[in-house]
């Protein structure tokens, strides 16, 4: 059951909270508590604004077991504008291309139902490419 | 310290072997390579694997392996390093038998990829990622790959086939490797009509999974017989290092420090320069691994080892890489790819690499990695003198 792992990292999958560094500044994601920068106790919560931009992307055709139903999807290395970077889907991209620097925005999706009877569903953050107007 | 020399070697052919366990095939490797021991009876075991439990619903396999091999009663215990954990226990042997703890030690890495098929596959490579934070979203080792050429290509402008060149060396040195999985070479066409996993990313640019075994037997050099079948090859420098696990936080995704660090220290405690090493081999679990590699440790410059590397880096080049196939070729058996490293490596300091021989090979380093670089470990192995070979 993996239900315990899941529920732990509820805050950074649903709302992006990591971490700011109270010495040195450095925004932290995913959440650490030894900043990786100045190497003192990094414990100060902080939440991330959800806008980045791709810096790789890619397609997943072969996908590990449990993302069968998704595949192929793209998966991508994503910059938030305060530092930190991260993996993510992109979703939502309609009949757009992903491309290098493209804007990016964090969007709450399913991520993947986990089997069995009484499974239940992932929600976690993916990516859109940037609405116009914000 | 004390000197730590290999005494025999052994390994099965790399293949899907369905007929086959994970206990048959470490017996083979590491029979073959006690047979080469002269009598010398190991103190202790250690085993390199990384998906016993996940693959084969098998944990504790150093204690199965030990009694299964007749061995019980001695130390034997599992070392886990991702696709570098045959070298992380050849080096936990290394450190184990040059402490003088041990007077002799067995390695063997071992790796059933073909316990499970398909997409439970692809699940247990993902558990060489963060599980929480690149595996959730999705992300496989092979799609990690792909960011990294699609990154390489962009920052130097390399061109679309600049990771071709290590397919094909690899390829075309797999055909002198009696146990690799595949021996025919390739040409451009087939490398360029290759499916696409990940794009860029195509069957070519990514070793296949398959199950094999290989075994080094290792003793202090008081113990060395006098009367061994087999040259003895010196294990000269051990050195490993980490870097992020997740490729996202890392500074520079191309920079695979963990590599140029554990590569310094093998060769600084080895006494030898770059320009020593007769021969090569990194770890091409996926072809952008090798200009990465030969960038960070310094064999070329940054955006330039894909630059006439059939050439450079050929059986005949200034400095050959892969020289027996490499993981593309010969296949990769997961944590058993480090000691097929180390024992293709031998065959070259001993004069037994056939065909794929590099005359007067004295210095050989050999390189295993867990992922993109998170873990790098590096030995440098020495042929052994005329003397110390009577």
């Amino acid at each position: 059951m993996e239900l315990a792992r899941l529920w732990r990292s509820k805050k950074q999958r649903y709302t992006l909270q990591g971490e700011v560094c109270p010495n040195c500044q450095a925004k932290i994601f995913p959440p650490r508590d030894v900043c990786p920068v100045c190497k003192e106790e990094a414990r100060t919560e902080f939440t991330f604004s959800g806008r980045g931009k791709v810096v790789a992307f890619t397609t997943v055709t072969q996908p590990p077991h449990g993302y069968e139903g998704q595949a192929p999807y793209v998966v991508a290395l994503i910059e938030l504008e305060e530092g930190p970077r991260l993996t993510a889907q992109l979703t939502d991209l309609g009949q757009e291309e992903p491309y290098i620097g493209m804007p990016v925005e964090m969007v709450t999706r399913k991520l993947r139902a986990v089997e069995g009877k009484r499974g239940i569903l992932v929600y976690g953050y993916k990516f859109r490419p940037r609405l116009p107007w914000r | 310290m004390r000197e730590v020399w290999i005494v025999g070697i052994g390994a099965t052919p790399v293949r899907e072997h369905w007929d086959r366990s994970l206990r048959d095939l470490a017996w083979e490797a590491m029979e073959k390579a006690l047979n080469e021991a002269a009598g010398l009876r190991p103190q202790a075991l250690f085993v390199g694997n990384m998906f016993g439990p996940l693959l084969s619903r098998q944990a504790h396999l150093a204690t199965l392996l030990a009694d299964y091999a007749g061995f019980a009663g001695i130390e034997a215990v599992t070392v886990e390093a991702a696709s570098a954990s045959g070298a992380a226990a050849l080096r936990q042997a290394y450190l184990a038998v040059a402490s003088g703890a041990l007077d002799t030690a067995l390695v063997v890495g071992v790796e059933k990829m073909t316990d499970k098929v398909g997409t439970e596959v692809e699940w247990a490579m993902s558990t060489l990622l963060d599980a929480d934070y690149e595996a959730e979203p999705g992300l496989t080792p092979a799609a990690q790959a792909a960011w990294l050429m699609q990154l390489y290509r962009e920052r130097y402008d390399a061109p679309e086939d600049a990771f071709m060149p290590f397919a094909l060396l690899a390829h075309q040195h797999g055909v002198g490797n009696p146990y690799a999985m595949f021996r025919r070479a390739i040409g451009e066409k087939h490398y360029r009509g290759a499916s696409v996993v990940s794009p860029p990313l195509t069957i070519f640019d990514m070793a296949p999974y398959a199950d094999g075994a290989a075994a080094v037997f290792l003793a202090a050099r008081d113990l060395l017989p006098p009367q061994l079948p087999q040259r003895p090859v010196r294990i000269a420098g051990s050195a490993a290092a980490t870097d992020t696990l997740a490729l996202h936080d890392r500074q520079d995704p191309l920079a695979f420090e963990a590599a140029r660090a554990s590569f310094a220290r093998a060769l600084q405690q080895a006494g030898i320069a770059r320009e020593d090493v007769d021969f090569f081999e990194p770890f091409d679990l996926f072809a952008v691994y090798v200009p990465l590699t030969l960038e960070a440790v310094g064999f070329a410059a940054p955006g330039t080892a894909w630059e006439d590397a059939r050439h450079r880096f050929g059986l005949d080049g200034h400095l050959p890489i892969l020289t027996l196939g490499g993981q593309k070729a010969r296949g990769f058996p997961g944590a058993a790819s480090g000691v097929y490293q180390v024992v293709e490596a031998v065959w070259q300091l001993r004069g037994q690499a056939g065909d794929n021989q590099i005359p007067q090979a004295r210095w050989g380093v050999v390189q295993a990695l867990g992922g993109p670089a998170s873990t790098a470990f590096t030995h440098v192995l020495a042929a052994a003198s005329p003397e110390a070979a009577t």
